[in-house]
């Protein structure tokens, strides 16, 4: 997993401080490695010497923000590097967008109401949000839309009663949440569908213990970490995921996260609202 | 990542992945010194090959790939997108759909391109007969598998389709039909001690407030007219959250007439939709015009009870409030609102196929109902109830069967108890059906009326206060029957959320005590109110959650929608321990209370409330004490 190496810094530091414990990392060695992925264009490489790429850049600010070492970047520079790939466009890559630039505080480098317009056209007929217009609702993507138009506060487009209900209905007989209709559950829905219920409002629509029981079930007790489903083999991303999801549901002991930044929130109110 | 069981690895199997990992990192670090000196020779796009084999999400390779195939061969790939034709793709998902009834993305497929074919129009495509032959073909699929959700989320599309329909206007205050007595003080004197009609503002105007079936943009004065006085352009603002442009509610102001005092009653006429322009969400324009017509005199001022009328405390004790017999003039009055309701003129004709369809999924659902106990045929069973009871209250002409609201409430009462993990969900649909139960006749809402006099101070003058309190509400609905209420109480219900409560622009005292509001930013709707003045939020959750679950859904700097006066810094004024509180911040600023009561939460320490009466100026009594 060389190539997504600043994503699962981002996945490790933001659990470690979800658990009270980012402490134990030295935050110098940690900056000073980030901006080695840096590349010269401005944007960030999954590693040193990887091509830059938007999915990068955001874990590179995100991992910066949880130290609170937004300001050892040339802002300017970050917030002008265009990501360059077009027949690879996905959806993400709104959100991603939109995520990196309000954490740097320059929304204004995109045209808001034509990217808010743009999601809004992806929605789907049973409230959810597909990949581009027309394709089928799914959780990863609903995420990035209702998270899009939470940080450009727009969910008034969002009909929150259908999509709430769309969302709820993922929980299925075992607890876990899944992404679309009939398939199965997964830890990291945990987080997709938890955070979109969480953004508008309607996470009681689930039963919330019985999903916490689920990600606690996920565990390896013997070696910890969290894997997708019970008794599967863990890894970071979705440790991550569950310790987030856990933190959504007031699991005690945890601190809490953003539902839309994916960061905890003290990190996110000391960005926008200690001004 | 996703689906590997986990096993320990035996020693050989971690010496053979520490192997792997070694020689992928080699061939890993090849790559890079290609990529980053340009190398494209044939050797180094295999290596490249089998790096991409091993690990086909490695970006950069793929970048590299790309770069060297293009350097290569210096083709342009033309990639020709065939256009197929939306019937024969309809085609495909219906095969796709009888192999397979549990398949959501044919289903999904086919809902896009019915959508688009009903749009084009034509005659093969006319809604009536494309929504009956697919409510047939899902029915099939219903039948055969009740439990598959794939079919029961289409049912839930045709649903919406057979149901869409022109915006019409609701209900409005003042209502049609009735005499508004306004004065500046607030003294009520005679025949004029009727509270649900008497108006106060020393700002000597007063609220027109217009409620459509559905959200909707456009209301304006180009679209809506207004004959009074003068007749000066008014300004129409959405009643909505970040003032978004649709709305149901819709509010403008109109002065006090400028002869004062006027012996005779001056009229108003508003003609709603008289010019096109007024279109939902859904892009259905609102095209019947209609008119309601009300008048308004300005009582003599009474110079020796000029004192303010808020100078006395609301106690909401219960000896304090009496019941009304039904026979009394607010009850006329009460009658004579709703006799607005929709006149012929304000009726659009709801095609008569939407009603038959509904009743035959009815019974088909009840059919379906007899033989398997599913949940979420149940769920759908309610909702066309509902529907039914809608296009009746809408004009549709009915088919002769009726349908009692203790029915759609008892089939909840049974989800609830089949379907436990949803039990929140149901409990919001069954207080949307209970509050239009209440306020559906005017009987019944008039159970829920009482005077309300403050045994303390007799000569204030009463209220007429709705009393909705315990009844396990867990959503608030149906406010355009409650647009003239002025006195509110929803104490003692399960209250999560009071988004609907910014329509009602009259209120001036509000109970919300002991409910499961979590947090400050679930109050934003109460920013819209601008008379609200008692306030009641006492035993609640706020500041007992981690988690604030509406952040998101109001206007703060967190969602880039609050304009110059965020001056949050200047009150904290340098104490810590104030920095959480920017959502009382952003709820207080905005409110003008003169009685606060909030004790039974987790907030409120005394730092905290020297705090809010920095914000609130005109707060005299905070939890029961005099404040200033």
């Amino acid at each position: 997993m060389e190539h997504l190496r600043l994503n699962g810094a981002y996945w490790g530091l933001t659990t470690l401080d979800v658990l009270g414990k980012l402490n134990a990392v030295d935050p110098d060695e940690v900056v000073s490695w980030v901006m080695e992925c840096q590349h010269e264009s401005g944007g960030f490489g999954g590693n040193v010497g990887h091509d830059p790429h938007m999915l990068y850049t955001l874990s590179a600010i995100q991992v910066l923000a949880l130290f609170d070492k937004i300001d050892v970047l040339d802002v300017e520079k970050v917030a002008n590097w265009k990501h360059n790939d077009e027949a690879n466009y996905s959806f993400r890559f709104s959100y991603v967008a939109i995520c990196s630039l309000a954490l740097l505080h320059r929304l204004d480098k995109i045209n808001v109401e034509r990217a808010v317009k743009y999601i809004v056209s992806c929605k789907n007929l049973d409230g959810g949000f597909g990949c581009t217009p027309g394709a089928e609702s799914h959780a990863g993507q609903i995420f990035c839309c209702v998270g899009a138009l939470a940080i450009t506060g727009s969910l008034h487009h969002v009909d929150k009663d259908l999509l709430g209900w769309w969302l709820c209905e993922r929980q299925v007989k075992s607890g876990g949440l899944n992404g679309r209709p009939e398939k199965l559950p997964d830890v990291c829905y945990s987080w997709w569908v938890l955070s979109s219920l969480i953004m508008i409002d309607r996470v009681h629509w689930i039963d919330k213990k019985k999903l916490v029981n689920f990600i606690l079930d996920c565990q390896d007790k013997e070696n910890g970490g969290i894997s997708d489903r019970p008794d599967d083999a863990v890894d970071v991303f979705h440790t991550y995921f569950g310790v987030a999801g856990l933190s959504l549901l007031e699991y005690p002991g945890l601190k809490a996260v953003d539902p839309a930044y994916a960061l905890p929130v003290d990190v996110v109110n000391r960005i926008f609202l200690a001004k | 990542m996703h689906g590997i069981p986990r096993k320990a690895l035996t020693e050989e199997e971690q010496g053979a992945s520490s192997l792997k990992s070694t020689k992928l990192r080699d061939l890993q670090s090849q790559v890079l010194h290609f990529h980053h000196n340009k190398i494209y020779t044939k050797e180094a796009i295999e290596i490249s090959a089998k790096l991409l084999e091993s690990n086909p999400e490695h970006y950069t390779g793929w970048n590299y790939r790309k770069l060297a195939v293009q350097y290569r061969l210096n083709r342009r790939f033309i990639t020709a997108l065939k256009k197929i034709p939306d019937e024969e793709e309809l085609q495909y998902t219906t095969d796709m759909i009888y192999d397979n009834f549990s398949n959501y993305s044919a289903w999904h497929n086919r809902s896009v391109l019915l959508s688009n074919l009903m749009e084009k129009g034509g005659n093969r495509y006319d809604k009536e007969n494309v929504l009956g032959e697919e409510y047939e073909f899902v029915r099939n699929a219903l039948f055969t598998d009740p439990d598959d959700q794939s079919g029961w989320f289409y049912h839930l599309w045709l649903l919406d389709q057979t149901l869409k329909q022109e915006p019409v206007f609701l209900s409005s205050w003042p209502p049609n039909g009735s005499n508004l007595y306004l004065s500046l003080d607030g003294r009520l004197k005679g025949q004029q001690s009727l509270p649900i009609l008497h108006f106060q503002s020393k700002a000597r105007k007063f609220p027109l407030v217009l409620y459509f079936s559905e959200a909707v943009e456009g209301v304006s004065s180009s679209t809506v007219t207004v004959e009074y006085q003068d007749g000066d352009t008014l300004l129409w603002t959405p009643l909505s959250a970040n003032n978004f442009g649709f709305s149901q509610a819709w509010l403008t102001y109109l002065k006090f007439p400028d002869e004062v005092p006027s012996s005779e009653a001056l009229p108003v006429k508003v003609t709603i939709a008289h010019f096109p322009g007024i279109t939902s969400s859904s892009g259905m324009p609102c095209s019947q015009s209609c008119h309601i017509s009300f008048s308004v005199c300005v009582t003599s001022d009474d110079q020796e009870h000029s004192e303010v009328q808020s100078s006395h405390r609301i106690s909401w004790k219960e000896e304090n409030f009496k019941a009304r017999a039904t026979q009394s003039l607010e009850a006329n009055l009460l009658h004579s609102f709703s006799k607005l309701e929709i006149t012929k003129e304000n009726k659009p004709s709801t095609p008569k196929w939407s009603m038959e369809i509904i009743s035959t999924e009815i019974a088909h659902c009840r059919e379906l109902l007899s033989t398997t106990n599913c949940k979420i045929g149940k769920l759908t069973l309610a909702r066309l109830l509902m529907a039914h009871k809608t296009l009746i209250s809408y004009g549709s002409p009915g088919d002769g069967t009726e349908v009692h609201y203790e029915d759609i409430l008892a089939l909840y009462q049974d989800l609830m108890k089949m379907d436990p993990a949803h039990i929140c969900y149901y409990e919001d649909d069954y207080s949307l059906v209970l509050l239009k139960q209440l306020t559906s006749n005017i009987e019944s809402l008039l159970k829920r009326c009482d005077r309300y006099q403050e045994f303390s101070s007799p000569s204030t003058n009463p209220y007429l206060c709705v009393r909705l309190n315990g009844l396990s509400l867990s959503r608030i609905g149906s406010t355009e029957h409650l647009l003239w209420v002025q006195m509110l109480d929803l104490s003692h219900n399960k209250l999560r959320s009071i988004e609907g409560l910014e329509t009602l622009q009259l209120l001036s005292c509000l109970k919300l005590s002991h409910n499961r509001l979590c947090s400050f930013t679930s109050l934003e709707p109460l920013k819209k109110l601008k008379y609200l003045e008692v306030l009641d939020i006492s035993h609640n959750e706020i500041g007992a959650h981690s988690i604030d679950t509406r952040r998101y859904l109001c206007s703060s700097p967190l969602t880039h929608a609050v304009g110059g006066d965020w001056y949050f810094q200047k009150f904290v004024d340098g104490d810590v321990k104030l920095n959480n509180h920017w959502d009382a911040y952003l709820l207080f600023k905005d409110l003008n209370l003169v009685q606060l009561e909030m004790i039974g939460n987790a907030v409120g320490d005394e730092r905290f409330k020297a705090f809010l009466l920095k914000l609130m100026p005109e707060l005299k009594w905070l939890d029961g004490e005099k404040c200033r």
